[in-house]
């Protein structure tokens, strides 16, 4: 049974890497286990400076999923590097930095930084953070947008990009067309979906922020769906995320055509809940006459 | 840690308010007050942080006591004796013992910010310290632990509408009803920390906060507080829930 998958810049002994902002930057989580199991690690987003985020509450619990409007907070790209960079290296498995911004110079600026480090095998464009925008406009929900500040991140490096997009959209298709123009070498998909709850109580939003980003098992048949249907008109690979918790649903993610999966909320609930799905990966891949990770990607397409 | 705890006994110590005595050896043996354990609830995405009110290594026992509130305390209420409840902890960091050389602490619990100060209560007691504890809930039926407490020190109950003990708010108690105090420690709700803390400005004092949160381990940054006007922050899941009374700003 291979679980391995070449992906530009990847080499994954299995699909399975925890999802941004919902690791940390690995150490909280190795107290658990040795991540050294893991295909790669995503870390939690990267902004020039540092960021303190948004007012909390930031979390509100949902039906199968949360709310969240953590606000980007983060050391800033220096410090991630001098410190949090080398921490997850000594595990030995591609790190992934998500890099996020105000401005597409801000961007640019973030990107090139990552090219400080020959630690980093790729960058995650997160484009799709609700709270992200430029000139009134979220770049993750407009593709002329999206794509400017794609060409700008590739201009900037020579790590291969992978754009998370938004899944706010009307036109998922037109979104992840425009950024694989733009030099994308992959897609991440999805984030969150912007949600609200109101506190009976106060009467007032829980969320300090008002609004937050939904995610959890509550967004899976989203997710599915919106990779079923880029998949079908991009030939860059993706990878797909959006309320994964077990081995079942991972094969949900390939046979809609995804090539590796990230996992998010569902660590909140089950610390281990990674080691457990790369466990029973290659059970339920047997279980459902699949000899290899490769073979299922994007054989549910009809 | 992710721990197994298995139920004991199970009881309500007063309206919507319960005690469960949960075993497990090593939580029993390495918890200290002030920690939580971050507790899973069957049909629920996020675990629900509840403090340590008490633990025994020599029974392998932790009490936990929780007010039922919304569908989670709701669901977890329901939970029977021999059932097994899966938690992450303990969790964060406990009040600072060290300085249990100090001779007379006081103790200020709000509502169900009073159960960590239980098992701190009996440390500190343990260890020769003279403790006043001044306990406020809303009203007669929400009052729990009082004779528990009294067996440690002097205790002064409040309620909200003066339907028993002392009336008004925990920080309304007069000077002269308290001993001279050197320290003190506190576990309740915003208003009533901030009450406290301005009260008893000039002794140094601790703190255990309360946030919403999503891993409980330190590594989502949904529980973070400002300790300054510059971005500094401490995440309450890892460095608290305990701070002392300068190092944090209460909104
Ligand atoms: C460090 C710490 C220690 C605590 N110790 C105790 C204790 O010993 N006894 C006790 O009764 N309560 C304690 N609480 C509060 C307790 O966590 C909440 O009352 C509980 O999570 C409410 O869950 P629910 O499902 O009933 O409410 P819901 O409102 O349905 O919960 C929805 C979501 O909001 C969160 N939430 C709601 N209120 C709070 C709150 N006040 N603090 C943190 N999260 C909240 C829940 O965890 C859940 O994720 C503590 C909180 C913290 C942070
Ligand atoms: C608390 C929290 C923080 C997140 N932070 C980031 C982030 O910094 N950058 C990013 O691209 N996505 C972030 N996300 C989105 C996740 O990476 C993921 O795309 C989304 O949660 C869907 O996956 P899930 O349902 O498995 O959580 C965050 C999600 C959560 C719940
Ligand atoms: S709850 Fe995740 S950092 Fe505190």
């Amino acid at each position: 049974m291979s679980l391995a998958v070449e992906l530009p810049g990847l080499s994954l002994k299995n699909p399975i890497m925890p999802a941004s902002g919902c690791f940390g930057f690995g150490r909280e989580y190795s107290d658990f286990y040795d991540l050294s199991i893991l295909g790669a690690v995503i870390m939690k987003a990267a902004t020039m400076e540092s960021r303190f985020g948004n007012p909390t509450p930031r979390v509100a619990e949902t039906s199968a999923g949360m709310l969240n409007a953590i606000g980007l907070q983060n050391p800033g790209v220096k410090k991630i590097i001098a410190t949090e960079v080398p921490f997850l290296a000594s595990f030995s498995i591609p790190i992934i930095a998500n890099i996020a911004g105000s401005t597409i110079e801000e961007y640019r600026q973030v990107a090139k930084a990552f090219q400080h480090t020959d630690q980093v095998a790729a960058l995650e464009l997160n484009i799709s953070c609700p709270n992200v925008k430029e000139g009134g406009i979220q770049f993750g929900t407009d593709p002329f947008m999206a794509q400017k500040v794609t060409e700008a991140v590739k201009e900037a490096t020579n790590l291969p990009v992978y754009v998370k997009l938004s899944p706010n959209v009307a036109d998922i298709v037109g979104m992840a067309k425009a950024v694989e123009k733009a030099g994308a070498d992959g897609l991440s998909m999805i984030n969150t979906l912007t949600g609200m709850q109101i506190h009976l109580a106060t009467r007032k939003p829980v969320i300090a922020n008002k609004t937050g980003g939904l995610s959890g098992p509550a967004i899976k048949p989203i997710a599915i769906r919106m990779i079923y249907e880029v998949k079908q008109h991009v030939s860059i690979p993706i990878i797909g995320m959006g309320g994964i918790m077990h081995a079942e649903d991972v094969l949900e993610f390939l046979l809609a055509g995804a090539s590796a999966v990230a996992v998010g909320t569902a660590n909140f609930q089950n610390p281990y809940v990674c080691k457990e799905i790369i466990e029973q990966l290659p059970h339920t891949l047997m279980q459902y006459s699949f000899s290899s990770v490769k073979e299922a990607i994007g054989k549910g397409i009809v | 840690m992710q721990q197994l705890l298995k139920i004991k006994s199970k009881q309500t110590v007063a309206l919507d308010t319960v005690e469960m005595v949960l075993e497990n050896k090593a939580v029993s043996q390495i918890a200290v007050p002030g920690q939580f354990l971050h507790l899973h609830v069957d049909g629920h995405m996020l675990r629900r942080p509840i403090s340590i009110a008490d633990a025994d290594p020599s029974v392998h026992t932790v009490t936990i006591l929780f007010k039922i509130l919304g569908e989670g305390t709701r669901k977890l209420s329901t939970y029977q004796i021999g059932d097994v409840i899966d938690v992450l902890g303990p969790n964060g960091n406990g009040f600072p013992l060290v300085n249990a050389t100090k001779n007379s602490v006081l103790i200020v619990g709000g509502g169900i910010g009073v159960p960590p100060l239980y098992y701190l209560a009996k440390k500190l007691t343990e260890s020769g310290v003279t403790i006043t504890a001044v306990l406020g809930f809303q009203s007669k039926e929400h009052v729990f632990y009082e004779g528990e407490f009294e067996e440690l020190g002097k205790t002064i109950v409040v309620t909200n509408d003066g339907s028993y003990g002392e009336t008004g708010f925990v920080t309304n108690i007069s000077k002269e009803a308290l001993p001279s105090i050197d320290e003190y420690y506190s576990c309740g709700p915003l208003p009533m920390l901030q009450a406290v803390k301005e009260r008893w400005n000039n002794i140094p004092g601790y703190l255990s906060l309360e946030e919403r949160m999503g891993c409980g381990i330190g590594a989502c940054f949904a529980c973070v507080i400002p300790t300054d006007d510059h971005g500094g922050y401490k995440k309450i899941c890892q460095d608290g829930p305990v701070f002392s009374a300068e190092e944090v700003q209460l909104k």
